[in-house]
């Protein structure tokens, strides 16, 4: 007992002690997650009409994100893979940002259903035993279910490798293989069960596409490991952990083959509408020529486009994806790229014209930018917490008897 | 009409729609509700313990509720609604009359787009007025020379006259599928089909992610952005649970074949307020129904047949 709350004060004190710049960041974050709450508190008094969402688009900006996230939180996990046949240094460290990653990106998926709904307050009616949760039929269902036990599976493989080092123990391969060996399934099905979420509904033809799920999973291999090599980048400079730069290449070099893929059956998807051009044509038509003067979504599609293919090619070329600058630019343009594709590109285009062929155009109001701002900021706050925790336990500059707080 | 749903067979005793215009009265202990009597009543005692807000946290689903728990939610919505509008409301949760399936339909050749059905049916199920405004019943215009094609309907047309030279008006409502897909998508079960083949909602237990809008074919749900705006004076006091009772906010509601006439043997507001008798509604079991009438001497289609959702809800071209 007094072990844990020497722990917890160890972990106060890390949190607290940090140069300008992270308290700069913290400040940020704060001001970040105000804005959001004021939203959020003004959205829960009058009701989802604070946000674009009509019956015609009822679903939009927060469920986009939701998307988005879902996808980074699945592919920080895979990144495991070829960091354990690569060799990348030590495993553990890898595996753990992997995990921290994906531990904040659940967090920010969970918070946008959240806002999402229209009565958080019965949240409950979902869960087994106290509610009635439409299980197995209702994907939604399938959905909860899947991200529950990965953002379990996560939280539990960081507590024991955390713990393990704060104890002074080597960390056992035995236990934590296994582990990470099943969070891959998992991690694959949190994005198939999302993709399946959409994929579904017959009465979105532009959603009801057999590749559906393969698309979210190669966008999903680009957007997860963007984050991490920036991170890599920063935590190499901050910390003692060893990230060789082969590492961060061969990361640049798999989003170009993930990218490949992913425009690749972007081009099967647009060759099936445009050549057979039947009825359903009218929701790609709109997403990226618009339809008639409706056209809110058309400069969006061709940015997405843009920044997608210069990535690919930035991550191709191994001059271009060796050099720190246009690297991080790819990681920019590919993060931007995936987030309209996943975010406003797929949920908006899905229902717009609606079931009935209206045509509502929506575009986010200034309630739903603001609470998703919110939640950007709860996810990094999470993130920056965490690994400011577990990066000195790593390093063994945080350990259980008399430890000293260390600052980087 | 669906390949694989050919009608139901008839039973033994059909039931007469039209003459049987029962009371509202209130029989719980009629309904069939309990499905799982057992599981029922152990959670009946465990949902027992505690005051009003706290049984109405921890309530049960609506159909494990035992017909004295019924009870106490029908008093609480009335209280609720007393206090809302302050008016004394008779709130009941009839349920589906043994024989009856309900069957729906429309007459396209008829249909002069004069929207009285909508406004009818606003004004019998309490919907909200405005911002958000909520129709049940959706009137598209379309030309005459592209045939029913959604991607060529109006909804806002507002001519002096209807109908339009060189338009046809084609409404949309809830189709009452038999393979409905909001009932698969929405993850609480707080939309089911119930026997008489209406799917209904319980506001009082929907989550409001909106999966079932998602899913519906036929924008036939409706979700209540805000507090609905219903003036008092122009709420209908005659509610049934599963139907038009006013909604809170943040919920999805939808047409429910007017659930709180029709089980006591009347016709939905829409059939009654339609001037040209486009509107036709009956007992699919029974082969002397009107609906059955319909069906045998004229030729009836569902709407996006190809989706498979076997509407309760034809259209048909009289003449």
């Amino acid at each position: 007992m007094t072990g844990i709350l020497q722990f917890l004060k160890g972990c106060g004190r890390q949190i607290k002690t940090g140069n300008r710049a992270y308290f700069a960041w913290l400040a940020a974050l704060s001001v970040a997650i105000v804005i959001g709450v004021i939203a959020y508190v003004h959205q829960a008094q009058v009701g989802l009409i604070a946000t674009n969402i009509r019956d015609q688009v009822s679903w939009a900006f927060y469920i986009g994100n939701f998307t988005f996230l879902v996808g980074v939180a699945a592919a920080a996990v895979l990144l495991v893979i070829p960091a354990y046949v690569y060799h990348w240094g030590p495993l553990k460290e890898v595996v753990l940002l992997g995990e921290l990653l994906a531990i904040s990106a659940l967090a920010m998926c969970l918070l946008f259903i959240m806002v999402d709904m229209g009565r958080p307050d019965r949240l409950l009616h979902m869960f087994p035993l106290i509610g009635t949760p439409n299980w197995p039929r209702s994907l939604l269902a399938w959905d909860a279910l899947v991200l529950n036990l990965y953002l379990i599976l996560n939280v539990v493989v960081v507590v024991y490798i955390l713990f393990q080092s704060y104890a002074g123990k080597e960390t056992n391969k035995k236990i934590l293989l296994p582990l990470v060996l099943i969070s891959i399934p998992v991690s694959i099905s949190t994005h198939t069960v999302t993709a399946f979420l959409y994929n579904g509904m017959a009465a979105r033809p532009y959603w009801n596409a057999s590749i559906l799920a393969p698309r979210f999973l190669a966008s999903a291999f680009c957007s997860g490991p963007a984050v991490m090599i920036i991170l890599f980048q920063i935590l190499r400079k901050t910390t003692r952990i060893p990230i060789k730069d082969e590492a961060i290449w061969k990361l640049a070099e798999l989003m170009a083959y993930a990218m490949f893929i992913n425009l690749f059956l972007l081009g099967a998807e647009l060759f099936k509408e445009f050549y057979s051009q039947t009825q359903e044509l009218r929701y790609t038509q709109y997403f990226w020529f618009g339809l008639g003067k409706h056209r809110a979504l058309v400069p969006y599609a061709w940015s997405s486009l843009l920044a997608s293919v210069a990535a690919f090619f930035i991550f191709l070329v191994p001059k271009l994806r060796q050099n720190w600058v246009t690297l991080n630019l790819g990681c920019l343009l590919i993060w931007s790229g995936v987030y309209i594709e996943k975010g406003l590109g797929l949920v908006i285009p899905g229902m717009t014209p609606d079931t009935l062929g209206e045509i509502y155009e929506y575009r986010p109001t200034l309630v739903e930018w603001s609470i998703a701002l919110g939640i950007f900021g709860v996810g990094f706050l999470v993130f920056t917490i965490l690994v400011k925790i577990s990066v000195p336990i790593l390093a063994g500059t945080f350990k259980t008897s008399g430890a000293t707080p260390a600052s980087h | 009409m669906s390949p694989r749903n050919p009608l139901p067979v008839v039973p033994d005793a059909p039931i007469d729609l039209a003459p049987d215009l029962r009371e509202h009265d209130v029989d719980p202990e009629r309904r069939a509700f309990l499905r799982t009597a057992a599981a029922g009543a152990a959670l009946a005692s465990l949902a027992g313990c505690g005051g009003l807000t706290m049984e109405e946290f921890f309530r049960r689903h609506f159909k494990e509720l035992t017909p004295g728990q019924v009870k106490r939610v029908l008093a609480r919505v009335e209280a609720s609604n007393k206090e809302r509008f302050g008016r004394d409301t008779k709130v009941t949760a009839e349920g589906p009359m043994e024989g009856v399936e309900f069957g729906y339909g429309l007459d396209l050749s008829r249909c002069i787009g004069c929207r009285r059905c909508v406004y009818a049916c606003v004004k019998e199920n309490n919907q909200s007025r405005e911002y958000p405004q909520i129709q049940w019943i959706r009137v598209l215009e379309m030309d005459k020379e592209g045939g029913v094609d959604v991607s060529h309907a109006e909804q806002y047309y507002e001519p002096a006259t209807v109908p339009r030279p060189g338009k046809f008006y084609f409404p949309v409502q809830c189709q009452q599928c038999r393979n409905p897909p909001c009932v698969k998508a929405c993850p609480t079960q707080a939309t089911w089909k119930e026997k008489d083949g209406i799917v209904v909602v319980d506001y009082d237990w929907c989550i409001g992610c909106r999966c079932c809008m998602a899913a519906c074919p036929y924008g036939a749900r409706h979700f209540n952005l805000a507090e609905p705006t219903l003036p008092a004076a122009e709420l209908n006091p005659r509610q049934h649970y599963l139907g038009n009772r006013p909604r809170p906010k943040g919920v999805v509601e939808k047409c429910t074949f007017c659930i709180q006439r029709s089980r006591n043997g009347r016709y939905p507001a829409c059939v009654e307020a339609c001037p040209v008798g486009a509107r036709k509604f009956g007992n699919l079991l029974d082969p002397q129904s009107e609906i059955r009438q319909v069906m045998e001497t004229k030729r009836v289609f569902v709407f996006k047949e190809e989706l498979a959702t076997h509407p309760q809800f034809y259209y048909f071209y009289a003449t």
